[in-house]
């Protein structure tokens, strides 16, 4: 444990996360003349999944109908989940908000003679963001993972505490209104840049008495070479074999994402696969090292032609990062279901854009940049009013990891890891669901927690890495209690017992609690899942 | 998997410690930074991006040991490319900028999707055909 004297600040809005939504909401409340503090488990700059790849944004031009056509398009595909109001708002916003990144980040030109401004790549825009916050006068924290939310008497969230990993001192942060920006869930499968991405913000949130909103919509992956994840451009024109060199039979990728995994997923469960990118437009031949060099690396520092040689290829979850999964949004501010608390990004449900499938890359990011504008311009405002109460008394919220229910002991948590991570991301458990698979894997992933719960206990950077396995563990099971109250299959969410869609499900579906799980159609009673 | 920091060319600036978001590397005492926790590595690259004087290789596998001699590291070529392929090693002549060809990313990325598309359709015609 540390020796050194505990790190106290306050400001009026604390924002938990270093990715895009997180520097957005700094952004925005800074500008509203508030003291910001941005704590980040990373650098902000190099954190999380934006970082290592090139996020284009949902971008339609204000012109008469154009909008209007490009929302009901996606509504369509939202299996009703979606609103209407809420894609307006991140089309206008979006488009309203990249410009303004012009004195940080190069924008080049669109092939047109115009400026390119929708998609950006992940190394140049989080730096640029990093630079245009700090400018904005946001106080930033580089790795200072936060451990638990503090709470005031009347249950409204007073600020974080966490471990300040280089420094080696624990830390407190008082605050009016706290944003979670913490990212998705990807139960480390190795998907590039998510290593961080654990739900720590959800499981604080949780346990603060926040609300989780489509967590049954997890079941994303992508394609990359089997030793490396990297982003997706260079495969699109793939054609798959088998290691006797005989094609597979692998639906293409834009023909129905369902079905294209699923063909990959089941022969990969049987050996390797092997991706040849012959047919790969000559314009990516030529240009990839230029537009996407990260793609690259892992080739050439394997001796490997990747537009001639055939590689093994894999595909790695996603979990809520491209799922749309994550704390309910209440309000027009981005709410959670928590006074003083907000949540944005992967954190935050993107069903109100997306619904039941992933939206795609274009929505996500969208949704990234103008959840966290609004949330951190509604933080600052209600933070205003509100005052940081710095002297009340508050109460730290942690549990799982760090005060727990029995004997405490160091469990070595990543035993428990696989088993998370077959009940969530693994093939067969995500693609082809079931209600005796979801019970098995419910079942599984509650020992886990248990265990945690009762005994788990750490210091430092201990506390850290414990509170990562706590926050998965209740993030799979979540997915698991979301996906066995979904008695059907919608979007992504795959019940191979339930394979129609039931109008009467057409209901966003909350999921919460940590000793016990509950959940409950977003309108309707409650329905405790026995843990 | 990072692999290597090259004492002779580390600067001891320690912007890799500062910049890794997994907190992989340790400031050593002598300057020259430490890899202490190789499990958090995720093989990202962005230490080398964030690394003014090219003195770190990171190997392309994500699991496993490295298991790479600085020697052998250097002798890939490798050593300095991925930030001189990002640009962040040069500022680019106005005419010219880094990104300029960043805006084919969507239409290349459709392109290879109908690519597949066309090609799937045809097979499955054939194989209907007998």
């Amino acid at each position: 444990m540390s020796e050194a004297a505990p790190i106290t600040r306050s400001a009026d809005v604390l924002i938990i996360g270093g990715g895009m939504a997180a520097c957005w909401a700094a952004i925005m409340a800074a500008q509203a003349g508030v003291e910001v503090l941005l704590v980040d488990k990373g650098f902000v700059g190099t954190s999380g999944v934006t970082a290592t790849g090139g996020p284009n944004h949902w971008w339609v031009a204000p012109e008469p109908g154009r909008r209007e056509t490009a929302i009901e398009e996606r509504y369509a595909r939202s299996f009703g989940l979606a609103e209407r109001d809420w894609m307006a708002r991140i089309i206008d916003e979006t488009w309203r908000a990249l410009p303004q990144l012009a004195g940080y980040y190069p924008f080049a030109g669109d092939g047109k003679g115009g400026t390119f401004y929708s998609g950006v790549r992940g190394p140049e825009y989080m730096r640029a963001l990093r630079r245009f916050a700090q400018d904005a006068g946001v106080t930033i924290l580089d790795h200072h993972p936060s451990l638990e939310l503090l709470l005031h008497a009347d249950g409204a969230v007073a600020g974080a505490a966490g471990y300040a990993r280089l420094k080696q001192q624990t830390w407190t942060v008082r605050a009016g209104a706290v944003v979670i920006a913490t990212g998705g869930c990807a139960f480390r499968s190795g998907l590039i840049g998510s290593h961080g991405n654990s739900g720590d913000g959800l499981l604080m949130a949780a346990e603060a008495g926040a609300v989780l909103s489509g967590m049954e919509f997890s079941v994303s992956y992508s394609l990359s070479p089997a030793w490396n994840s990297t982003r997706t451009l260079p495969y699109f024109a793939a054609r798959f074999f088998d290691t006797e060199g005989r094609e597979l039979d692998v639906p293409p990728p834009m023909s129905g994402e369902a079905a294209h995994l699923r063909a990959l997923a089941r022969a990969l469960e049987t050996g390797p696969v092997l991706a040849d990118l012959s047919d790969a437009p000559d314009a990516l031949k030529r240009g990839l090292r230029r537009i996407q060099p990260a793609s690259l690396a892992p080739f050439e520092r394997k001796r490997i032609d990747l537009f001639r040689d055939r590689f093994p290829v894999r595909i790695f979850g996603e979990g809520t990062v491209r799922g749309t999964g994550g704390l309910q949004i209440v309000g027009d501010g981005c709410e959670t279901s928590v006074a003083n608390l907000y949540a944005a990004g992967d954190s935050a449900t993107r069903e109100l854009v997306a619904g039941a499938t992933s939206g795609g890359g274009a929505q996500n990011a969208a949704w990234a940049l103008t959840s966290g504008r609004i949330a951190g311009a509604a933080a600052a405002a209600h933070a205003r009013g509100a005052g940081r109460r710095r002297d009340a008394p508050v109460k730290a919220a942690g549990t799982a990891g760090l005060r727990p229910a029995s004997t405490a002991r160091l469990p070595d948590a990543r035993e428990g890891l696989p088993v998370i991570q077959a009940a969530t991301i693994g093939y067969d458990a995500a693609l082809w669901r079931s209600g005796d698979k979801l019970v098995r894997h419910r079942d599984a992933v509650e020992a886990i927690w248990r265990t945690i719960a009762d005994h788990g206990h750490a210091e430092g950077g201990g506390a850290v890495a414990l509170r990562e396995h706590a926050a998965m563990a209740a993030c799979a099971r979540w997915i698991l209690a979301a996906a066995l109250t979904r008695d059907e299959s919608r979007g992504m969410h795959m019940r191979i017992d339930r394979p129609g869609t039931d109008p009467a499900q057409q209901s966003r579906l909350l999921v919460a609690g940590l000793d016990r799980v509950w959940t409950r159609p977003e309108r309707g009673a409650a329905q405790e899942i026995a843990a | 998997m990072i692999a290597q920091i090259f004492a002779e060319r580390c600067t001891g600036c320690q912007a890799c410690v500062a910049a890794c978001p997994t907190h992989v590397f340790d400031a050593g005492t002598d300057g020259v930074p430490l890899i202490a926790r190789l499990d958090q590595c995720q093989t990202c690259f962005m230490c080398e991006l964030y690394c003014p004087a090219d003195a770190l290789y990171v190997a392309p596998e994500q699991e496993g040991e490295p298991g790479l001699s600085a020697a052998e590291a250097l002798a890939m070529g490798q050593v300095g490319r991925l930030r001189h392929d990002y640009g962040w090693d040069r500022d680019a002549p106005p005419e010219a900028p880094h990104l300029q060809d960043f805006w084919q990313l969507g239409p290349l990325l459709r392109e290879g999707a109908e690519i597949a598309a066309r090609r799937y359709a045809k097979r499955k015609a054939a194989f209907e055909d007998g």
